[in-house]
């Protein structure tokens, strides 16, 4: 076979694109914007939650890592896993004798211990439930959830979707509050400004949000909500295990940047929770996102917009909109346009030049040092691919939802477009919004 | 436990080691996994990966392709990414997934190679090892493919097992400086600062310098092939003139000089660290035991030092010590007794980018810097 017909392109125009296949796999290349969470930085957020990872040592040190960099070395420890441990026939016993020596030298007990194990333990067979139960038997006072570091089967559940569930594996049955309400599978706040939380609130509902627990008691209460909403995507399976085990009610209202979407999603939730739609209210958040979005371009104009998509869940959706306003989208970073079909069809028809890259080709290793027309990036990834410091930086739609979310991201575009970051110094920083020692 | 640590990180892997040392060299190296190996080397074990590019990817290993055994997509994953990038040599080397499905890299690396016409090779890793034995096998690799004899030049030296895991970026050009400082010229250091060019010339040095223990196996090999001596040290405050003393007479007699170390009897001392730098700074400091928890020659250690790799035993060694002072890493303060001193020495393959900004010079201003 030749190689010569092998050649794999980074970059596709969005008219020439596969909707269901933008790029064939191949070797990954990883870009040094680091802002994405990762399962460390998930897990910290249960407060006083200790970690355990049980691996090989090229994977310990990514997450050790993680910890030290945002000072948190003191509430992770971990089991290395040998070549021999696969095959003795020890892979359970090692792991718990493991949990209980690093428990019995920690000085303190935590409420809950996160136990990571990794592919190769699932495929070599390790019983999980043996192992839990052991711990739970010896350590009656600690909560031990089931954890997963296992990339590599990220094609059916990814270990981000997974950690988002795995986060409330620790929550009791508790009496249910019917005047409480659960946003889970994020990991950063939901802006409160937005009209999602305003019509919760203003209907007499509280918020509940493991992103906004201080003490492991109020973590325990999040199982006290009548009914979570989970609204990014890795955040699906949070609220359908915790309607498995609870009961509550999981209603998935999509982070979207289509206005009949929206509006569609805040019906359900009315609907759901049986109070009238505030139409007056969503038109004026619509009206305000327009507003907004229109005084963006008129500063940014037609300079050219890159979207990359760990900033928005929809980079498609967004791009669109964007669009729609004026705006000069020539760029967008993603693998993938599953779920936003309609979005990708529609600037396929509206704007087919369009250059979507991959975020991963090899070839995108030479991008950062070609020379690029003056850009405004929304997403790490895209500021670093196409060299600039005019970019909005948020991971995962930041924690902004709606059309109060949409106005923000105009605001924080405008903001780009007229204060320069060190790129740098912000893309080397892990999980955004963490502390970091760097 | 030997195998459990509660606070301490790990040092870098052998996936990492193999990245490390093959990243000027103008290759294409590929790690066998599903992801994170990649993050986690580019992040927290690669500080040229912002500034400087260097072929290094990931296969990006799938379950269904794991599970099938499906090496083809690797296989054929790899020679497209060579077409594009047209790279000098290929390697390959893997993570534990690989290692529980039996993947066979030498029969991958051989059809990589019939395919593309661009010499390939296995580094055996696992993700279970240190960055040590991934480097030196990259090393090692490098040199058989491609170095041929040359004829020897009088005052030219190798420099071995130079990667930024172990010393701070810039420190080639502060050895060459050294080097000149004292008539030597660099051949090529083995791999910072050094292209594939310069490494074909390495056969034509008369002596070896020894960086890191990541090096050695590549000196040995230099040694048993053009019978280049060697010597191991990294020339740090005072122990550089030693050094230099010791790569002119071997360079002279054509005999190695494993171990150049010079030491007083000092029990007050515990250096925690690489074993080729930790005996360095030991010699430079006049004397200190040495605890190594990474792979080393135990011939160089003395009966003081101690090999020993778990948290738990690290702790133990310092507490039959009780040393006044202990040299390591700054992440070992978790474990150093309360009424230690700890000399804070960043260590990359240790911390990582924790204390980057820390790391001083060591090779031109001596240790002062850091026993302040």
């Amino acid at each position: 076979m030749s190689i010569q017909k092998r050649s794999r392109p980074r970059s596709v125009l969005i008219k020439d694109a596969d909707v269901n296949a933008l790029f064939e796999s191949g070797l990954e290349y990883n870009p040094p914007a680091r802002g994405m969470w990762n399962i460390v930085h998930t897990g910290m957020l249960i407060p006083g939650a200790h970690q355990i990872f049980a691996c090989a040592q090229g994977c310990l040190r990514g997450v050790i890592l993680t910890a030290a960099e945002m000072f948190a070395l003191d509430r992770m420890s971990w089991i290395s896993v040998s070549e021999e441990d696969m095959f003795d026939g020890t892979l359970e016993s090692d792991i718990i004798d493991g949990v209980c020596d690093i428990l019995n030298k920690l000085g303190k007990r935590p409420p809950v211990v996160l136990l990571y194990l990794s592919c190769i333990h699932l495929f070599a067979g390790c019983d999980f439930d043996v192992i839990i139960d052991e711990l739970d038997s010896r350590f009656p006072d600690i909560s031990f959830v089931d954890c997963y570091m296992t990339p590599t089967m990220r094609q059916t559940v990814t270990p981000v979707m997974k950690m988002s569930a795995q986060l409330y594996g620790a929550l009791k049955p508790c009496p249910i509050n019917k005047k409480k309400i659960g946003i889970v599978g994020n990991d950063r706040p939901t802006d409160p400004d937005s009209e999602l939380i305003r019509i919760i609130k203003d209907n007499g509902y509280e918020i509940c949000d493991i992103t906004n627990c201080d003490t492991y008691e109020e973590y325990l209460s999040l199982s006290e909500a009548f009914m979570n909403i989970s609204y990014i995507p890795t955040g699906v399976l949070a609220g359908d295990e915790l309607e498995r085990r609870f009961g509550a009610a999981h209603l998935h209202l999509a982070a979207r940047y289509d206005a009949d979407a929206l509006k569609d999603n805040y019906k359900r939730l009315c609907d759901t929770i049986s109070v009238n739609v505030p139409v007056q209210l969503i038109a004026d958040y619509a009206l305000k996102a327009d507003k907004a979005l229109d005084n963006a371009h008129e500063v940014i104009g037609d300079t050219p917009v890159a979207v990359d998509y760990t900033a928005v869940t929809r980079p498609f959706e967004f791009s669109r909109l964007l669009c729609e306003h004026g705006f000069n989208v020539k760029y967008i970073v993603a693998d993938s346009a599953a779920g936003e079909e309609e979005s990708f069809e529609w600037l396929r028809s509206n704007r087919p030049d369009i250059g979507i890259y991959s975020a991963v080709n090899v070839n995108m290793l030479d991008i950062a040092d070609e020379t690029h027309e003056h850009i405004l990036a929304v997403g790490q990834k895209a500021a670093y691919y196409f060299g600039t410091d005019n970019f909005v930086n948020i991971v995962v739609n930041g924690g902004y939802y709606g059309f109060e979310g949409i106005a923000k991201i105009a605001a924080l575009m405008i903001d780009a477009y007229t204060t320069p970051k060190d790129r740098r110094e912000v893309l080397k920083l892990k999980g955004l919004g963490c502390a970091s020692c760097l | 436990m030997k195998n459990t640590a509660k606070i301490i990180p790990c040092y870098s892997a052998d996936t990492s080691g193999v990245c490390s040392a093959l990243y000027e060299l103008s290759g294409l190296t590929v790690v066998h996994d599903a992801s994170g190996c990649n993050s986690t080397y580019s992040t927290h074990d690669e500080p040229r990966w912002y500034d400087m590019r260097s072929n290094i990817y990931i296969s990006a290993l799938t379950e269904i392709d794991a599970v099938m055994g499906n090496d083809e997509k690797f296989i054929s994953d790899v020679s497209a990414a060579a077409f594009d990038r047209k790279p000098e040599f290929i390697a390959i080397c893997g993570s534990p997934m690989p290692m529980m499905t039996g993947f066979d890299y030498d029969n991958a690396a051989n059809e990589i190679q019939s395919r593309t016409g661009i010499a390939t090779f296995p580094v055996y890793t696992n993700g279970t090892r240190s960055y040590i034995d991934g480097a030196a096998d990259s090393f090692v690799n490098v040199l058989k493919l491609f170095t041929k004899p040359l004829e020897k030049v009088k005052n030219r030296v190798n420099i071995t097992g130079l990667t930024p895991l172990d010393l701070p970026l810039g420190s080639d050009r502060l050895i060459r400086k050294w080097l000149a400082e004292n008539d030597l010229e660099c051949v090529c250091t083995l791999a910072m600062g050094s292209t594939l060019e310069d490494v074909k010339k390495m056969s034509s040095a008369s002596a070896t310098v020894v960086m890191s223990y990541s090096g050695l196996a590549a000196a040995e090999y230099l040694y048993k092939e053009y019978a280049i001596p060697y010597v191991c040290g990294v020339p740090v405050g005072d122990f550089s003139d030693i050094l230099i003393k010791a790569v002119k007479k071997a360079a002279e007699t054509g005999e190695c000089i494993r171990s150049p170390f010079e030491r007083n009897e000092d029990r007050g001392t515990v250096i925690i660290g690489e074993s080729i730098m930790s005996l360095s700074i030991a010699s430079a400091i006049g004397g200190a035991d040495i605890i190594s928890p990474l792979p080393c020659d135990e011939d160089m250690l003395g009966i003081n030092d101690s090999t020993v790799y778990s948290e738990e035993d690290i702790e133990a060694v310092l507490g039959e010590k009780k040393p006044s002072v202990v040299v390591a890493d700054p992440l070992y303060k978790y474990i150093i007794p309360e009424s230690t001193r700890l000399v804070e020495i960043p260590h990359f393959a240790f911390s990582g980018r924790c204390f980057q900004k820390n790391m001083k010079d060591m090779i031109t201003t001596g240790l002062g810097e850091y026993f302040k």
